[in-house]
Parts: structure tokens; C-alpha cells; sequence
């Protein structure tokens, strides 16, 4: 049941970004990046942190994207108001984005994923008092040394 | 779990579902009351006994009125928008408890959607969903005052979130939970969060004023400069919609404000009434009746707020934009920062009110400021005499 369920979910997920990217209206986009948005939020709640599902939904869903839906807005981009690239800036586009993909597969690709002991696995350590307490209490030294060096 | 308990989850899911929509449309029918009260005039009094069936009429006509879509709308956008609107209102109900506990097989059933760890979390996220309603719905009718009204609406939004947020933070520092239910828990025994979280208290209820759009921050319908605002478009049901979910909307802040604030279904002397009530009718049955009381007792907090958000609406006028915005970022959110850390210095001290001193500091300021106001005004008549 929860295998399906991630299968169906991710596939949405990757669906919605690839319509971000397939859409010609730049307010489809924002919308179909906040529907990504909800379904990475579920991913979450599949994985049974509940905290950061809400997190994910009030700042990203609630906040950001309605800043980007805003200025999109604002600018009321048209589809004929769109300005013609050339080709060789097209060309330099897909080369960028090719390179990209490359390093990331070749950084991804041996990647160790971690595994875990189910005998010894907490599955209530995505709820907000524990995750408060790994944030505040084992972590804390090291979010105050990385907030010291940056 | 059982098949009986699992009937009555969704027996109390389908009544809440049902009295929520109730309450709104009989919102509609109250605000025209208040409104004819206050400015002294009967009001509806046509349809039915002292025209309640008034709203029903109402929803009669909107069905039956001529949908309309603009041509150069788009058109899966603009049925979206109301739609939108409607979902995020009715969501928001699923965390509030309504009451306690009822006993079914001698099993605890709790009157309330989901009890979930991130109660006040969910509600807050629904809350910030809500602007996504207006502000398709605006864009989508290709007219620039319905852009406007709905860029408006967003801004506004975004402004009194936060502002929102940083006023239940002090509330969670008291509590140590997200759950609405334990929250209301903690206030038993008239340990209210208003007598201990007073700043708070007025924060967030000016904050649930501004998410619902309600006077005096209802600016993205502001007819006097937009039309209509982002539903100028809208006629019909989905017009009806947008209406409504504000009502909606109304309905939950206020069971929210009465949860978080005013101790949700607790009551002066509830133990007693438990107590004579299982003495009386029996364990079981004395229980029922005990949370029911409680129920009763929440929705008569709640509805006192619906009164509160009519009667604002009739005492104050609109604000001007840019008076909104100050309101919001330079007086609303230092308050509320200001508030946390007093908030957090009362909790090391082991003490709950000193929440109070923010509001002696706030009547310092104002008085202060008056008077300064007061004597540079003085002042300059003088100059001007001279």
C-alpha cells in the first residue's frame, strides 16, 4: 500500500516538474511548481514527518510562491510579449544543462544512500517534540559552530 | 479501530462538515441583522419567520443567476479560483476540537476531525493556502481591477502572516505543544491563555480580521477604488462561492480565536456539572451529556467572535493601503517580537504574566505619544497665531 502510494506520488511529482518546465505561461508554471510543491510535501508525510510536511507547505506552498506568483503577476508575461532568443544562446542553454546533468549523475550515481536497522529505527522521529529535541540537543553545537564559521 | 467508533468518527466528521456550512450561511443572515440593528432598521424580514429563510432564497437566486465567463479569461483558472477559495476555508475545521470526548462501547470517540501533533501548524498552512483562491481567480479574469484587488489581497496576506505566526509562537512557548486539543486541555480551571497572553490576544485576532478580509482591512474588495475587486468578474454560484468561503472563513477564525484564547469548550464549574451529571444519569450517559454541554458552550465563544467581526465591521472604516502596511510591519510585528521574548522571560522566571508588561509598555508609548502629538500641535497654532 505505502509502495504504491510513493510510486503514484512521485510520478505526479515528476509530472508536475516537467510541466514547470513544459508550460508557455509563466502563471501555469508557478501554479504547476506549488502542485510539485505538495506532492514532494506528501513525500514527507509518507515518511512520517509531520513537521516538516507543514513546514514545506506554510514557507514554500504559502510564502515563496506566492512572492513568485506575485511578481509573475506583476510583469503579466504574454507568450507573444516573449522576447526570440538566437539560436546560439539556445545552444549555450542546452550545453549549460547538459554539463549539469552530468555532474550530477556522476556525483549521484555511487552514491551511498544509508540504510537503517528496523529493530532499531524510532518512526516518531519526524514529529515536532522529537525532532525539537535532535535539533536543540544533539545538534545544537554544530548549528552553532556552522552558524560561527559562515 | 470498530465499526461502531468508526461511524461516529465519520458521523462527527459529516456534522462538522455540515455545521460549518450552516453556520456561514447563517452568518450571512446574522451580518444583515447586525448590520440593521446597528444602523436601525429591520433588516430581512420578508422569507419566512423574521426572514430566516432569507440566506436559502439568497442561494436560490445565485444558482439560478446566468453563469458567466469573460472571453479572454482563462477559463480552467477562473472556475479554479472560487473552488480554490471554498477548499482552503472548509479545511482549516478538520484540527479544531469542538468538544471532548464522547463514550461509545465504553471507548473514548474525541469530537473533533483528526487530533494530529501539528494541530496549530495545519491550521496555519491551510490559512496561507487560502490566498491562492483570490489570487487566481484576479488573474484569471483578465481585468486590471480584479489584478489589483487580488495583488492586494496577496500582499495583505503575506503582511498579517507573519505577524499571526509570531503571536501563536508565544502561545506555543506557554503551551510546549501544537495540538489544539492539548492546548485547550492545559486551559482548564479558567487558566485561559487571554488572561496570560492579553498582546497576543488582540494580535492575532487583528491578524484573523486582515486573512479574512473583513472591514476594516477589506481592501481587496474595496468598491470605492476597484469595482469590485478580484471577483468583479464573478457572477453566479462562483461569486456566491468567494462570498461565502469569507464567511466560512469568519466561522473558523473564530473557533480558532476561542481554542487558543478562551479555553475552547472549557467552562467555569465544568467538574461539577461533569460530576452531578455522572451521579445523575449514569456514567456513561452523564458523560455524553457533560461534552455536549462543553460543545455547546464553544460554539457560544465562537459565535460571540462572529458578533465581534459583524460588529467591527460596522464601527470602523477602511483602512487607507499605506496605513495598512505601516499597521502591519511597523507596529504589529516588533509588538509581537517584543512579546515572544517577554513571553520567554516570564517562563524562566516561572511566572505567566508577564505578558502584562507589554501592555503596560504599549499604554506607556501611546500615552507618551499623544501627549508629544498633542504638544507639537499646540505649538504649531501658536506659531500660526504668532
Amino acid at each position: 500500500m505505502a509502495d504504491k502510494t510513493f510510486y503514484f506520488l512521485t510520478f505526479l511529482t515528476l509530472l508536475f516538474a516537467l510541466l514547470v518546465v513544459f508550460s508557455k505561461n509563466p502563471v501555469y508554471s508557478v501554479l504547476y511548481l506549488i502542485l510539485t510543491i505538495f506532492c514532494l510535501s506528501g513525500h514527507y508525510l509518507l515518511l512520517n514527518a509531520q513537521f516538516l510536511f507543514a513546514v514545506n507547505i506554510i514557507v514554500y506552498a504559502g510564502a515563496i510562491m506566492v512572492l513568485f506568483l506575485f511578481v509573475i503577476m506583476f510583469l503579466n508575461l504574454r507568450e507573444d510579449a516573449e522576447p526570440q532568443k538566437s539560436t546560439a544562446s539556445k545552444l549555450a542553454a542546452v550545453v549549460a544543462g547538459g554539463m549539469l546533468l552530468v555532474v550530477m549523475v556522476a556525483a549521484l550515481r555511487r552514491v551511498d544512500a544509508g540504510s537503517y536497522n528496523p529493530a532499531t529505527y524510532n518512526s516518531q522521529i519526524g514529529l515536532v517534540e522529537n525532532l525539537g529535541k535532535v535539533f536543540l540537543g544533539t545538534f545544537c553545537c554544530r548549528l552553532n559552530w556552522l552558524r560561527s564559521c559562515s | 479501530m470498530e465499526l461502531s467508533i468508526l461511524i461516529v468518527k465519520s458521523l462527527i466528521i459529516l456534522v462538522i462538515f455540515g455545521i460549518t456550512l450552516l453556520i456561514a450561511t447563517y452568518s450571512t443572515y446574522a451580518e444583515r441583522k447586525v448590520a440593521a440593528f446597528l444602523q436601525d432598521r429591520p433588516g430581512p424580514n420578508r422569507a419566512g419567520p423574521f426572514g430566516l429563510l432569507q440566506p436559502i432564497a439568497d442561494a436560490g437566486k445565485m444558482f439560478f443567476k446566468e453563469e458567466f465567463i469573460p472571453r479572454q479569461a482563462s477559463t480552467w483558472l477562473f472556475i479554479l479560483g472560487p473552488c480554490l477559495a471554498m477548499i482552503t476555508a472548509l479545511m482549516s475545521s478538520a484540527v479544531v476540537p469542538f468538544g471532548d470526548t464522547i463514550l461509545v462501547d465504553g471507548k473514548e470517540v474525541m469530537v473533533q476531525g483528526i487530533d494530529v501533533n501539528i494541530g496549530l501548524l495545519y491550521v496555519f498552512g491551510v490559512v496561507s493556502l487560502g490566498v491562492y483562491g483570490i489570487m487566481i481567480g484576479g488573474w484569471a479574469s483578465n481585468n486590471k481591477f480584479s489584478l489589483l484587488g487580488a495583488i492586494r489581497a496577496a500582499s495583505q496576506n503575506i503582511s498579517y502572516e507573519l505577524a499571526m505566526g509570531l503571536s501563536i509562537i508565544a502561545i506555543l512557548m506557554m503551551s510546549g505543544s501544537l495540538s489544539l486539543r492539548t492546548i485547550v486541555e492545559q486551559q482548564h480551571g479558567m487558566n485561559w491563555n487571554i488572561l496570560y497572553q492579553p498582546v497576543g490576544f488582540i494580535l492575532f485576532l487583528t491578524c484573523a480580521f486582515a486573512e479574512c478580509n473583513r472591514t476594516p482591512f477589506d481592501l481587496p474588495e474595496c468598491e470605492t477604488e476597484l469595482i469590485g475587486g478580484y471577483h468583479t468578474e464573478y457572477s453566479s454560484m462562483k461569486l456566491g462561492f468567494y462570498l461565502f468561503a469569507e464567511y466560512i472563513n469568519m466561522f473558523i477564525s473564530s473557533a480558532v480565536i476561542s481554542t487558543l484564547y478562551f479555553g475552547g469548550y472549557n467552562y467555569p464549574g465544568m467538574d461539577w456539572v461533569r460530576e452531578t451529571l455522572t451521579g445523575s444519569l449514569g456514567a456513561v450517559a452523564g458523560h455524553n451529556v457533560a461534552t455536549l454541554i462543553g460543545t455547546i458552550v464553544f460554539f457560544g465563544k465562537t459565535f460571540f467572535f462572529i458578533f465581534f467581526f459583524m460588529w467591527v465591521r460596522w464601527t470602523l472604516p477602511r483602512f487607507r493601503y499605506d496605513q495598512l502596511m505601516n499597521l502591519g510591519w511597523k507596529s504589529m510585528i516588533p509588538i509581537a517580537i517584543l512579546n515572544i521574548l517577554l513571553t520567554g522571560a516570564g517562563l524562566l522566571l516561572n511566572t505567566k504574566l508577564m505578558s502584562w508588561v507589554m501592555v503596560v509598555i504599549i499604554v506607556l508609548v501611546v500615552v507618551v505619544q499623544g501627549a508629544v502629538a498633542n504638544k507639537k500641535r499646540a505649538q504649531t497654532q501658536s506659531y500660526s497665531k504668532a
